[in-house]
């Protein structure tokens, strides 16, 4: 990957944009296909998807097999570099246990912080390492206010999103199927890839669900089943979540970043820490101050065009923290809705035993390690018949089957009683591929108790003021999270298994932290005046007009759907936008 | 003669606290005198296995892991035994670790091989890994089950199950507990073929 040094940078850049990820990689792919000069600063360092991902090597090539540990959260060969929950000097504020403290938990799982954000520090940012699951979002999701009078509107509606929703799929290949189901779009002919095969467990999975009224259909992942641009094909073998070095999966640094660097048009500076963004006196954008980690010093580069993509709460925090005479609340804050918002999605979980799917014959489960299958929400009718008591829906991701075996007890006590031996030895070939765990992913309203804000005291080890973290889940999202594990109780029994663990119907308690989820959008949102929202539907600030915001913080709403795609299709959308309004001179 | 004796106030105080003490001194021994001992990094060389931090485990208690492990999982006719691929080694590494996760298996593995040594000599005269199998499944039997142990064993049957979880999960990513589980796959492949028909027919699928 070509990069520049700091002393390297231009003296005449159109736009700066800050982030490398999905909003970065895309912002810069379209501005750069369209001849436009970039500059791209991002926080973390450089990184090689080709050189650096572990593609073959087994949990016994890992300290420790591979496992969670305080330093690489989600195991040792997940591709996140440099961070996670926490990130070393770069601290963030949170309310544990009733009073405010420096984030430290690094489990996603039964955290007592109110929220929790991942921060990876590298190039791509956390489109190396993320689950691929590329759903759009529908009609209803554009307009929820409308419909039930709940949370925020957007500006635009399907309509205006789903050119940008084709061809972001195909520029980043998704497979999927068009089922034409309620809110759940179709893409247009020819741009999705085929899906997989389901596995058996996925099969058995949806034998019950049809007969319980829960469809099962072709997850849409972003991952090639077909080559695509030079792209080979997933070879089915591998955890997506290491990254790819044959690039069948989406990663920004694989797909958008090279061809946006082939153009010529764009340079990019890692390491690259940003304090602010600069503004003359007529209170316009000219530039960004970051820091240069290497030598610690301060530097600032000027261009016509600021686009914040540094993910929803580091853009907003990037904005707060550009304090001057002329926005002493922050920039482009005249609404102070910059940070307010702050959406992630509901997360719960059951995880069940199978007898059907003991004594499986061996074969290969693989697949492309997401999943083949998914359930996406079905209730859209009950809702509108005031039959559930919570407003919004979710969507159900399931995995288990024969994978590779990692750090776990395949036979666990609470299946054997506790045997060894021979016997353990048969219990072990048994249970193998018997267990599979149903995972909620719901969409939350956005309410006034959940935002981010400059902590008043704590600065990280760069001088930057932090975040501090105020969390409130509504009822909607807790009875959503209970509901959760009714279903998927319901499923396992219904399968003829056992819930390993409780079923737990005290929604806020099955209902994990806020951020876990790692779906951070909402603090800047977007909206049809100044007064209530901090941008237009072309993600352009209200006050200043030659700043943009492209990441997941311009979401109005945040759907179950999974916000990746949105994020690229919003950004694809804006970044043309931005284009055409840069020759016609208006910026 | 072989009378399950009762765990003693003094082991059952161990338990509860889990030989803090002891603990506190073995971290200062493995990192000299700068605190705790190094972690692998925020951001390893993925291609590498580094274990940065010293083993703790002493010869004697490396054998009678290596006696429990091949207890749990012994030797049959188409596997080995967890010790022929290197699972005692493994714990070593897993409860030598400066994690907060190990350090708690570190504190109730070591107490857990003490009592067990402790055993074999008040039962057997014997040092445990010296035991013929049936003598080892005796003392076994009585802590295998946490569910089922009587009173006087459920902090041993405790430290049985994390053996069992550690000797499990160190045997089952090698190539040979892949073969002995079976697990196939981590190959490429040009087409995902989906569940071969002997599979459906095991669904209920066909």
């Amino acid at each position: 990957m070509p990069l520049i040094t700091p002393s390297k940078t231009a003296r005449d850049y159109d736009v700066i944009i800050v982030g490398s990820g999905a909003a970065g990689g895309m912002s810069a792919y379209v501005l750069a296909g369209l001849g436009v000069k970039v500059l791209m600063l991002e926080a973390g360092r450089n990184y090689d998807p080709v050189a650096e991902t572990p593609m073959f090597e087994t949990p016994k090539d890992a300290p420790l097999r591979g496992a969670s540990t305080p330093d690489k959260h989600f195991g040792f060969f997940d591709a996140t570099a440099g961070g996670g929950w926490t990130v070393p000097g770069e601290p963030y504020v949170v309310k544990k246990d009733g009073a405010w403290t420096e984030a430290g938990d690094w489990r996603a799982v039964g955290t007592e912080q109110n929220f929790m954000w991942w921060r990876p520090r590298m190039l791509g940012g956390r489109t190396n390492h993320w689950g691929r699951i590329a759903l759009r979002m529908g009609p209803y999701d554009f307009k929820p206010k409308s419909r039930d009078g709940l949370g925020l509107d957007w500006p635009i509606g399907y309509d205006d999103l789903a050119p940008f929703y084709d061809r972001t799929e195909a520029v980043v290949g998704v497979w999927g199927s068009n089922e034409g189901l309620e809110n759940t779009p179709n893409s247009s002919p020819g741009i999705l890839q085929p899906p997989p095969k389901p596995r058996g467990y996925e099969l058995l999975t949806k034998k019950t669900c049809d007969r319980l009224g829960i469809p099962v259909i072709p997850s849409h992942q972003a991952i090639l089943t077909k080559p695509l641009n030079g792209r080979q094909a997933c070879f089915y073998a591998t955890d997506c979540g290491r990254g790819c070095s044959i690039k069948a999966n989406f990663q920004s640094t694989t797909v958008l970043l090279p061809p946006a660097i082939a153009t010529g048009h764009l340079d990019i500076i890692t390491d690259a820490m940003v304090r602010e963004v600069t503004l003359d006196k007529s209170g316009k954008a000219t530039g960004v101050s970051y820091i240069d980690k290497e030598t610690g010093r301060d530097v600032v580069v000027k261009a016509r065009v600021i686009v914040l993509a540094a993910s929803g709460c580091e853009s907003a925090r990037i904005l707060l923290n550009s304090k001057s005479a002329l926005f002493p609340n922050g920039l482009a804050n005249g609404s102070g809705k910059v940070g307010k918002y702050l959406m992630d999605t509901v997360g719960s979980s059951v995880t069940g035993q199978i007898p059907a799917l003991e004594n499986c014959p061996p074969h290969n489960e693989d697949g492309a390690s997401a999943m083949h299958m998914y359930m996406p929400w079905w209730g859209y009718q009950k809702q509108a018949a005031g039959q559930l008591d919570f407003a919004r829906g979710y969507h159900i991701e399931f995995g288990g089957g024969r994978r590779m075996p990692g750090m776990t007890n395949p036979a666990p006590d609470e299946l054997t009683g506790g045997t060894y031996g021979r016997r353990f030895k048969e219990d072990a070939r048994r249970y193998y591929g018997s267990v599979i765990g149903f995972a909620g992913r719901g969409e939350m309203i956005p309410n006034d108790d959940s935002y981010c804000e400059i902590d008043p005291d704590k600065k990280d080890k760069w001088g930057i003021p932090v975040l501090r973290f105020f969390w409130k889940w509504s009822d909607h999202e807790t009875r959503q999270a209970a509901h959760m594990q009714r279903t998927f109780a319901g499923i396992i029994e219904g399968m003829g298994g056992k819930v390993l663990g409780t079923v737990e119907t005290d929604g806020a308690k099955a209902i994990m932290a806020g951020g876990t989820i790692i779906h951070e959008v909402g603090t800047t949102c977007m909206g049809v005046d100044a007064k209530s929202s901090v941008l237009n539907q072309w993600c352009q600030s209200w006050e200043i007009p030659n700043l943009f915001v492209t990441d997941g913080g311009p979401f109005a709403s945040n759907a179950d759907k999974n916000p990746t795609l949105s994020i690229m299709a919003l950004a694809m959308r804006s970044c043309e936008h931005l284009a055409d309004q840069l020759k016609k001179g208006n910026l | 003669m072989n009378t399950p004796r009762p765990v003693s106030r003094r082991d059952a105080m161990r338990w509860i606290l889990g030989a803090a003490a002891t603990i506190g001194a073995l971290d200062f021994t493995a990192a000299g005198a700068t605190g705790v001992p190094p972690g692998i990094g925020m951001d390893p060389d993925l291609h590498k296995k580094i274990i940065p931090w010293p083993r703790l485990l002493t010869d004697a208690e490396l054998r009678t892991v290596t006696a429990l492990c091949d207890t749990i999982i012994p030797a049959d006719d188409t596997s080995p035994a967890a010790s022929a691929v290197g699972v005692p080694d493994f714990i070593d590494e897993w409860v030598s670790a400066p994690y907060a996760q190990q350090v708690g298996d570190r504190d109730a593995i070591r107490p857990g091989l003490t009592w067990i040594e402790k055993e074999s000599q008040t039962r057997f005269q014997k040092p445990f890994p010296d035991l013929t199998p049936g003598e080892r499944e005796k003392i076994c039997d009585d802590i295998c089950s946490v569910s089922k142990a009587a009173p006087a064993y459920k902090g041993p049957a405790a430290f049985f199950s994390k053996m069992r979880t550690l000797t499990a999960g160190g045997y089952y990513t090698t190539p040979e507990g892949w073969k002995a589980i079976g697990y196939i796959g981590n190959t490429p492949l040009a087409e995902f073929p989906g569940p071969p028909p002997e599979v459906l027919k095991h669904l209920g699928l066909a």
